[in-house]
């Protein structure tokens, strides 16, 4: 009940709001008018079948791809606005606080655990070096800055579980390991929404367990937004306050986690219901719903 | 017993019959390889006669040579290597105590270096050379080697750190040679103000060049800057008006040590230090002088490294896609390697033109990019220390090879070791890519570490796409 009173108070404060996002490849129209919102200090979770179009609208938050039509806003803290669509990729992360992780990791391999987090903060030590000059001379303000920014490196590697191989190549961690270090290093750019993509893809049970608490704490620690593309179910459905649904670039359905479960057009995207069969699948839900209501 | 003897006896006879097959084998591909190069010689006689040559005695003795090689190396060399292999094998739980010359080896390489040249010249004197005679050991070996270990060292920037495929570097060389040449014969300019003012000129060129080739990767950003290499070259060589084309610039004005002047003049050096007079203190000067240019081109590529900027670019060559989703400007951080790269190529460069006094487009062709780029893969990209060894080895040796004098005595007297430089080359590139496919030293050394500084594995890293 406290949850969704919280949830109640933060709807009113959307961080990341999507209007009529549309994105066209040639003649393919991989996301058409798609629009929703991620609210402050929620998980969001943006699912749907494969080729839905996901990673495409990460693409375009992020940066990485330019939309063909639509705005994407993102209002931080402060209450300052940025239209991503109209940001080149680096100044996304930069100035708007939006940082990303990959379906396929992508790590620095041939650089330690630690450096790899060092890199994430490479504008605050960029500034605190004086573009490097300031360093190059040896100055103490960037001595202090060093030692501030692997402070902060320790921190997220303590969180994540790594500090014992904070010294080895990022290379040579096991896979679930990379996982955790890309969510790492996404934070150590000091986001106020982390977007992940597919972060339980290829864990174990107990890994995507451990993921889970590492969200959860994300979110709860620095009230840093988490929005999130999965397919593990166990994953959405624990963590999620938020679902949003994608099948064939167009929203299908949009609400917390239940709704979204017993929703009969997810259902359908999901299972493959033939059209006529649609309404059957209507009727069985609401009987079922019926009956909780009746024994709750 | 006699069992086992009888064993090893046949595995004995099992291994020479198998050398002395696989000897007629390479004896055989030596002898269709060089049949045409060796065997037969054209040459033009005074009435411009192309002339026949048979040297067969010549084509045996490569034969020979091919054959008696792989003989030893099958027999002998390779069982040796997998005994050691074995015992090492075994004593791999014996962790390696690093030795003191292993551990200060930069430092013991720097002391060496500061030493060469008062230990060349009493060499030298002591046996009875005079000052003279060190003048080939100094210049030849030790500047040669420095200019180039220098320029390996601000290519190792661009390829090394940020991976980015440089074919024409030695544009930027040539920028820093013909700056130093034009603007200190025009506007009469000392040496060390256009120091480094020639840097900052090919850094600019650096960033000219960097403009176009920002969306390029791997085989395309080579072609690109190959291009460029060679569009510098001949703008050189034909803007006749103010660089005299393929005739080149001469007469250049040498360097001074604080308005001293090394020559004969009555306040030359040689005079002013009461010394009889000789062209060996130039050189000496030369050559503390570029050592002096190395040492700074270090010790700023090591800073770096641990600047943000440095990180970023090695960031660049593992992964460019995940730097720009970290907030990394990719475009200045590219453009900063090649200034930064460039810029040492251009006071290597009017090093090279005060060292020589004479600078033309010749010095300045492909062969030597891809010298300096070979020296670069061959040391470990990346790697400072590995990257020295491989000038000298690769400079060095080849240099090495004009006193190989010996040598007639066994190929005839008309043999002249220098022609077979690039064949040299070429073959030690093929034996250290054999015996160490990512360069003398192939571990990267961390820029930070929370508790124990571990070297990372050539493994994990990665070359760069471009």
């Amino acid at each position: 009940m406290a949850l969704e009173t919280t949830t109640m108070t933060m709807t009113q404060d959307p961080i990341l709001k999507v209007e009529h996002l549309s994105m066209r490849f040639g003649g393919l129209m991989a996301i058409n008018d798609f629009s929703f919102e991620a609210h402050r200090g929620e998980i969001t979770a943006l699912i749907g079948p494969n080729g839905a179009g996901k990673t495409t609208v990460f693409n375009c938050i992020t940066g990485f791809y330019k939309p063909t039509m639509g705005m994407i806003t993102m209002k931080q803290r402060s209450g300052k606005e940025y239209l991503l669509e109209r940001l080149p990729d680096f100044e996304i992360t930069k100035h708007a606080k939006v940082a990303r992780t990959f379906q396929n990791i992508r790590m620095f391999s041939g650089m330690t655990v630690l450096e790899n987090l060092l890199v994430a903060q490479h504008n605050k030590l960029m500034l605190a070096s004086g573009f490097t000059v300031l360093g190059l001379l040896g100055f103490p303000a960037y001595r202090q800055a060093a030692r501030e920014a692997k402070e902060l490196a320790q921190h997220w590697l303590e969180k994540a579980s790594l500090i014992d191989r904070a010294d080895d190549p990022a290379g040579d961690l096991p896979y679930g390991a990379q996982r955790r270090l890309e969510i790492a290093r996404a934070m150590c750019t000091e986001p106020e929404l982390l977007c992940l993509d597919e972060p339980a893809a290829g864990l174990n049970p107990r890994e995507s367990h451990a993921l889970n608490e590492l969200l959860q704490s994300i979110r709860h620690d620095t009230g840093t937004s988490i929005l999130l593309i999965e397919h593990d179910m166990s994953v959405v459905m624990e963590i999620s306050d938020h679902v949003v649904v994608l099948e064939y670039g167009q929203k299908i359905s949009d609400g917390n986690p239940d709704f979204v479960k017993n929703d009969p057009r997810v259902i359908a995207a999901y299972l493959g219901v033939e059209d006529e069969e649609v309404e059957q699948v209507i009727e069985q839900i609401e009987e079922i719903e019926g009956g909780k209501g009746g024994t709750n | 017993m006699a069992n086992i003897a009888s064993t090893t006896a046949s595995a004995g006879t099992d291994l020479t019959a198998r050398a002395l097959r696989e000897a007629v084998f390479a004896g055989l591909i030596s002898l269709g390889l060089f049949v045409l190069f060796v065997g037969l010689e054209t040459t033009q006689n005074i009435r411009n006669e192309l002339v026949l040559n048979q040297r067969w005695g010549l084509l045996a003795i490569f034969v020979i040579v091919a054959a008696v090689g792989r003989f030893v190396m099958v027999a002998y060399v390779q069982p040796a290597l997998a005994r050691r292999k074995a015992a090492k094998a075994e004593a791999e739980n014996v962790v390696k105590e690093e030795t003191f010359f292993s551990r200060n080896f930069s430092k013991l390489a720097i002391a060496f270096l500061v030493l060469y040249p008062p230990i060349v010249v009493m060499a030298c004197i002591s046996m009875g050379y005079g000052i003279q005679g060190s003048l080939k050991w100094v210049d030849n070996f030790g500047v040669q080697i420095l200019i180039y270990v220098m320029l390996a060292w601000g290519l190792n920037i661009v390829v090394g750190l940020a991976g980015l495929l440089d074919l024409g570097y030695v544009a930027f060389y040539a920028v820093g040679a013909y700056s130093y040449a034009l603007l200190s014969t025009y506007f009469g300019l000392s040496f060390w103000v256009l120091l480094p003012v020639a840097g900052l000129l090919s850094a600019c060129w650096g960033m000219v060049l960097g403009f176009p080739v920002l969306r390029l990767r791997g085989d395309y950003l080579a072609i690109v800057t190959l291009a460029f290499g060679e569009i510098i070259r001949l703008v050189l060589i034909n803007w006749t008006e103010v660089t005299k084309g393929t005739f080149g610039v001469s007469g250049i004005a040498k360097a001074t040590l604080f308005g001293i002047k090394f020559d004969a003049s009555k306040d030359g050096f040689a005079a002013l230090m009461g010394l009889p007079m000789s062209s060996a203190y130039y050189k000496i000067f030369l050559f503390y002088l570029i050592l002096g240019l190395c040492l700074l081109t270090a010790f700023v590529t090591i800073r770096m490294r641990r600047m943000p900027i440095g990180r970023a670019w090695e960031a660049l060559r593992e992964d460019e896609i995940a730097c720009k989703s970290l907030g990394i400007n990719t475009v200045t951080t590219k453009l900063t390697a090649f200034a930064m790269g460039a810029m040492f190529g251009g006071i290597a460069g009017s090093f090279f033109a005060v060292r020589q006094g004479f600078v033309s487009p010749e010095s300045f062709v492909f062969l030597e990019s891809a010298v300096i780029l070979a020296i670069v893969v061959l040391g470990g990209m990346g790697s400072l220390t590995g990257i020295a060894i491989a000038a000298v080895v690769m400079i060095g040796g080849t240099e090495i090879l004009r006193e190989l004098t010996f040598l007639k005595v066994v190929f005839g007297p008309n043999f002249t070791p220098e022609l077979y430089r690039m064949l040299i080359f070429g073959l030690a590139m093929v034996v250290v890519m054999v015996w160490k496919p990512r360069g003398f030293v192939g571990s990267r050394e961390p820029t930070a570490f929370l508790r124990e500084r571990k070297a990372v594995s050539g493994s994990f890293t990665k070359e760069g796409h471009g």
